[in-house]
């Protein structure tokens, strides 16, 4: 009996130790998300300044803002999504209302799961060798297709999996009453799951926000005010990458200021997101 | 008031006997829609084979890029360790090597953090917390790789360098074997430095996976195992984890595609040298993030190609890792469909 109670003790204290680990990890991840916003808020907090908006990225050794730079970003953000957006809806119709089980929708779904983890610095290279290469020299349309490249897959699997969610029953119904199908498509099913697709191209927006990688080959940078897309383009990432890695004080207090705003813009988008996705379903 | 008066009045079409009454024809004929279906079809389907021609066309470039530097290196490009842009002689094999263990790093204390997050969320927590908790875990995955290095060096690093790694030399520094990892300067920059951050930066990626995955054990299969005495860690190990099995082999797949092409995080702390060390202490280089120090310097053609046939080794090498992550939780889902 004693025996007996003993293994019972034991059974009960690994119990307890592993789930006891297991909060442990939780804090740990916790602890690290809470680290790095406090660093960012902390640092960022004492380089903001009016003056980011309305002055220009400054020479090594001077005061100056991020206009230029935010600027830049939006333009680039704001191209790739346009480009992005109609490619990935389509694609993702395809996908949920005619390829189905097919072979070419089974193939592009697998290619497609894959693009949206591959590298983006990949996605980078291979802009510049098709395009940046060509016309020898650094542009902010190479920099917005590849931020499209990057966004077309998240956009891809959110349409396709949100069209899945419509009862086919609604479907049914608007090709009774004599609906084409590209109709039915395009304004009853895609319409019910608005909330959905946007949620989608809202976190594609915020994923190809903060990316730098791809912008390095691509977009470049540029110390001054431009809005011609066809030449080296100043955008926020590649500003934080080499200010924070410069020795100048200056340009790393603008680093910690972008660092901030980046990440405000995507932690709000992808916040933004979850609300919209939670009200949509819950309709 | 009899009945017929409150008949109402009748046309002669109404006085017809219903089976010979004419149908009108529809106003369009049944088959004006169909060119338009199909081109809309056609269109759709044309934007899902552009997603396939992206590959291709990546593949392609890839391998174009690579050939000058494949035809003058050969095979031995991938096996030595020299870099060097004076001499234009490149090898890739320290930086496939750091690649290699800075992912190896990020895994091996990525999985255990992961699973303790799962098991977290799916046993342990709170309904009211749940949601929460797994929404502050995905945010670890929204933060910018950028924020991630700026944080690494600015303030990780200092305090890994001070206080981490002179503790790890004096507890492990004298075990055999295992000694040589930790030799060295401990000055917060190098492989170890990247590989810790990765772990932060896969582990969202492997717990909502396994999270997702936990969550489809049917209930009366860990109901029995309660019922017969079990614990909640024995259900855990004996019952939801040889069930999940393969989701959960997918999702550290999916985590390691994820670490082996992370490129900025690494870039700010890793230290860029062409060095190939014991010490995990020591500055090292991964594909990635000589990739992004490197390739906008680099003005020599053969320097270009061998720095693409990098690229092309890190996306045939995420390519295989993320395929087999597909694949098993492909796997893992038909197997599900066919039980319920």
């Amino acid at each position: 009996m004693a025996g007996h109670t003993g293994r019972y003790q034991r059974r009960l204290l690994i119990n307890r130790w592993n789930l006891a680990m297991s909060l442990m990890t939780m804090a740990f991840g916790m602890a690290f998300l809470l680290w790095i916003l406090a660093t960012l808020f902390l640092r960022g907090f004492e380089a903001l300044a009016p003056t980011l908006f309305t002055q220009m990225t400054p020479p090594p050794g001077s005061d100056g803002g991020l206009l230029n730079a935010i600027f830049g970003s939006f333009l680039m953000v704001l191209v790739a999504t346009l480009i992005s957006t109609p490619i990935g809806i389509l694609a993702g119709i395809y996908l949920a209302e005619y390829g189905k089980d097919g072979w070419i929708a089974n193939v592009t779904r697998f290619i497609n799961d894959i693009l949206l983890s591959a590298p983006s610095i990949v996605i980078g290279l291979f802009v510049y060798t098709v395009y940046v290469a060509k016309v020898q020299h650094y542009s902010g349309w190479a920099g917005s297709c590849a931020l499209a490249l990057l966004a077309i897959p998240v956009v891809v699997r959110t349409t396709e999996n949100m069209l899945r969610l419509v009862p086919n029953s609604l479907r049914e119904a608007a090709i009774a009453l004599g609906a084409p199908m590209w109709k039915v498509i395009l304004m009853v099913t895609l319409k019910a799951v608005r909330a959905g697709v946007i949620t989608g191209i809202l976190l594609a927006v915020a994923r190809i926000s903060g990316e730098t990688a791809p912008l390095l080959f691509t977009a470049l940078n540029n110390q001054f005010w431009g809005i011609d897309m066809n030449a080296p383009m100043a955008n926020l990432p590649v500003v934080i990458f080499q200010f924070a890695m410069s020795p100048f004080k200056e340009w790393q207090q603008l680093a910690w200021a972008g660092a901030l705003l980046i990440t405000l813009a995507v932690l709000l988008l992808n916040i933004l997101a979850r609300t919209l996705f939670r009200q949509g379903v819950a309709k | 008031m009899t009945a017929t008066a409150t008949a109402p009045m009748l046309t002669p079409a109404d006085r017809m006997p219903l089976e010979r009454r004419e149908p009108t024809p529809p106003r369009q004929p049944m088959t004006s829609g169909r060119w338009q279906d199909a081109l809309f079809e056609r269109t759709t389907q044309a934007f899902a084979l552009l997603v396939l021609l992206v590959l291709v066309a990546i593949i392609g470039s890839l391998i174009y890029g690579a050939l000058p530097a494949l035809e003058k290196f050969g095979a031995a490009f991938f096996v030595t360790n020299v870099w060097n842009p004076v001499t234009k002689q490149f090898g890739a094999l320290a930086p496939i090597y750091g690649t290699l263990v800075t992912s190896g790093i990020a895994l091996l204390i990525g999985i255990p953090v992961s699973f303790g997050i799962a098991v977290f969320l799916t046993e342990m927590c709170p309904p009211l917390l749940k949601r929460p908790l797994g929404t502050a875990v995905e945010l670890l995955a929204a933060i910018p790789s950028i924020i991630y290095g700026m944080w690494g060096l600015f303030v990780f690093a200092p305090i890994f360098g001070d206080y981490v790694q002179p503790f790890l030399a004096k507890t492990f520094g004298n075990i055999w074997l295992i000694a040589p990892l930790f030799q060295g300067a401990p000055n917060g920059i190098g492989m170890l430095s990247a590989g810790v951050i990765l772990s932060v930066m896969v582990i969202p990626f492997i717990a909502s996976v396994m999270r997702d995955v936990f969550e489809i054990v049917p209930p009366v299969l860990k109901e029995s195992a309660y019922g017969i005495g079990c614990t909640t860690w024995e259900v855990v190990w004996n019952i939801v984890l040889p069930y999940t099995k393969v989701g959960v082999i997918g999702g550290i797949m999916l985590g390691l595609g994820r670490a082996l092409g992370e490129t900025m995080a690494v870039t700010f702390v890793i230290g860029n040298a062409y060095r190939i060390s014991p010490s995990l202490f020591e500055a090292g280089n991964s594909i990635a993030s000589a990739l992004a120090n490197e390739f906008n310097e680099a003005s020599d053609p053969i320097h270009l190609s061998s720095l693409i046939t990098l690229g092309l080794v890190l996306f045939m090498l995420t390519f295989v890792v993320l395929a087999c992550s597909r694949l098993l939780l492909a796997q893992l889902a038909k197997s599900e469909g066919r039980q319920t």
